[in-house]
């Protein structure tokens, strides 16, 4: 990274953040830039740190010591000159659900301080953008979950914000709803908007931000762009499952000679997966023709990039913590469960 | 760039002054929208006032011995509107408790406006509804007998009384609301502490038929004196004077407001 560009090519730049509730340490040291007009993702298991990280650079929470800035702006010296530049959406909702979605965006307009007319057009423009027209004048406790989720969103951007801070936009969405905000912040993204947003879901990281930051227990972890992330697993994995429980032994011993990696195996699922580099097909075809020759029956063998569960595994050891759709059939270890459920 | 749309001069403080009327007065009708909207608010802040009024109007009334003119009813109409005030706040407490929870604060504190403003928008908003209460009560009060005995000024300083009452415990109720910031909490203990305070007061019952010692405590709490001066206003006449109620009741609202607003503006800087 240029650790020589001035303050002015970064939207948020974040040095030695700390902040404990008591004995409870969220934030034990953070550090991380955002270039203006990127989409940094903030990648983190429950707990890890990433609303009180969000917290502290929408100016809500004063940290304990270091400092952050947003536009140039400290978070705590010029906490009015950052508000004004910023907007905060995500799982808490801002908007009234006894009101109409109108009304809803009339009111954060007027708390941005924009003058009537300008309010109208941009509801008006909002509206538009987010399908929300033909509810707007419905009160808001009538909308589906993503709706009421866009319609905070479009609340947030009344300001014309241009830094966006999004915690957990998604979560607790169905996936019709997931992939409807998703697109909003793509749209956003293109348009220049920088973005910070935090997830646990691996894989929406991966489909929208430029940049990732993997922070557990208050901590930076990792950080690059996904496939710098990904790079970091070992490139590409092959996976299959053995039909017949009796050959997993089989199948793995085929396979082991293929790649300096072990094959990692689950068998309860008698799920195979092995790391193989950058050389993927040919590891592919080898892979099929060692198989056939061992009478090995399999289901389902690919070749995928590796996914950010892969990486998160890789980083700290463990599965990330938080279940969603990226597992791609891998069993997780009965160790690493938390204990009590 | 995006970056150089935002404004980089700080406002002057006529402008902050300005956004700080603007936005408290859009939080105000934001929070009156929603009490049109929601018809368990209404019922709250209209039906059960004017339930109380037609109880103890028509069965307790019959038992309750007063010598005032127009008997029972006259004296009853100040107590109500004051305690009627008094518990209006509830509402004040349980919509801050759940701003607070379910991060609406903090949502809003991340806006540009005036910080002042959702407190201050809250007050006014409930300061209206209030209002409406109040006038609601009046008008069922004058089609159940009651009338005002002095005269039209006093009847609207004694509505002006109530409102500063109602006002002053409003504070109180946001800093129970911003403390508790649960809601089933609040549910349960934001209105507990002022049944004490509003019944075993004069708002009811002449204070002579309590025994001597709970007297000791009614005679000098400052609901039995607001609603002395209260009464003063509505009916005259030298059973019920003015002074020194008014004079004490408004040392103890001005004592209540100095501990208590600034409280709640703390809770409220801490709520998130
Ligand atoms: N106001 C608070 N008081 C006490 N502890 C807190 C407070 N806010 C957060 N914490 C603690 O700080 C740690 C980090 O919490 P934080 O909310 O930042 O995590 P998170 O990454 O956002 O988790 P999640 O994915 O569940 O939202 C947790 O252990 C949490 O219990
Ligand atoms: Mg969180």
């Amino acid at each position: 990274m240029d650790t020589t560009a001035r303050d002015g090519d970064f939207a948020i730049r974040v040095e030695g953040l700390h902040k404990s509730f008591g004995k409870v340490h969220a934030l034990r040291g953070i550090d991380f830039v955002v270039p203006r007009g990127s989409v940094l993702g903030v990648l983190g298991p429950n707990g890890a740190g990433k609303t009180t990280a969000v917290r502290v650079l929408t100016t809500l929470l004063p940290p304990d010591s270091g400092r952050a800035l947003i536009e140039g702006h400290d978070v705590v010296r010029d906490a009015a000159a950052v508000r004004r530049a910023i907007a905060l959406a995500g799982q808490a909702t801002a908007i009234q659900i006894e009101l109409t979605g109108r009304e809803n965006l009339w009111i954060m307009g007027r708390l941005h301080h924009l003058d009537r007319q300008d309010v109208r057009v941009r509801t008006a423009e909002l509206l538009e953008r987010f399908e929300l027209v033909d509810a707007a004048d419905r009160p808001a406790k009538s909308y589906s979950g993503g709706m009421k989720r866009r319609l905070d969103l479009a609340a947030s951007l009344m300001g014309d914000p241009s830094v966006l801070f999004l915690d957990e936009p998604t979560s607790g969405l169905d996936p019709y709803g997931r992939l409807g905000m998703w697109e909003v912040i793509r749209q956003l993204a293109a348009q220049g908007t920088t973005i910070l947003l935090t997830t646990q879901y691996l894989d929406e990281a991966d489909e929208l931000a430029d940049n990732i930051i993997v922070i557990e227990r208050g901590q930076v972890i990792a950080q690059g762009t996904s496939d710098q992330l990904k790079d970091r697993v070992g490139g590409d994995v092959l996976e299959f499952t053995v039909v017949d429980r009796a050959l997993v032994a089989g199948a793995v011993a085929a396979v082991s000679g293929l790649t300096d990696a072990a094959p990692r195996v689950d068998p309860e699922s008698r799920r195979i997966a092995l790391q193989v580099g950058n050389r993927g097909s040919q590891a592919l075809v080898e892979a099929v023709r060692r198989l056939d020759a061992a009478r090995v029956e399999t289901d389902g063998l690919a070749l995928h990039r590796p996914s950010l569960d892969d990486v998160f595994l890789a980083v700290t050891g463990h599965a990330a913590e938080s279940g969603n759709g990226t597992t791609r059939g891998r069993g997780r270890k009965p160790g690493v469960r938390p204990a009590g459920d | 760039m995006a970056a150089e749309t935002v404004p980089q001069s700080s406002p002057s403080v006529m402008q902050l002054a300005r956004w700080a009327v603007s936005d408290s007065l859009v939080m105000t009708r934001r929070n009156l929208l929603v009490w049109l909207r929601v018809p368990a608010y209404i019922v709250f802040t209209v039906v059960q006032p004017v339930i109380f009024v037609l109880l103890f109007r028509y069965v307790f009334g019959g038992a309750i011995q007063v010598a005032n003119q127009g008997g029972y009813v006259n004296f009853l109409m100040p107590g109500i509107i004051g305690q009627t005030a008094a518990f209006a706040t509830f509402a004040t407490a349980i919509a801050l408790a759940q701003e607070a929870k379910q991060g609406v604060i903090d949502r809003l504190r991340s806006l540009p406006m005036a910080r002042s403003a959702v407190l201050a928008g809250r007050l006014i908003a409930d300061g209206i509804r209030m209002l409406v209460t109040i006038l609601v009560i009046v008008g069922v009060g004058y089609g159940v007998g009651f009338r005002f005995q002095n005269g039209a000024p006093s009847a609207i300083a004694m509505i002006l009384l109530a409102e500063i009452f109602g006002v002053t415990i409003c504070c109180v109720s946001a800093f129970i609301g911003l403390a508790i910031k649960d809601e089933e909490s609040v549910q349960a203990f934001g209105l507990i502490w002022l049944f004490p305070l509003t019944f075993v007061s004069s708002a009811f019952v002449p204070i002579a038929t309590m025994p001597s010692w709970m007297q000791a405590f009614a005679n000098n709490q400052p609901v039995t004196l607001v609603i002395n001066a209260m009464r003063s206003f509505a009916l005259g006449g030298p059973q019920f004077p003015l002074f020194p109620a008014l004079w004490e009741s408004l040392v103890w609202l001005a004592g209540i407001l100095i501990v208590f607003a600034p409280l709640a503006v703390r809770a409220y800087r801490r709520a998130s």
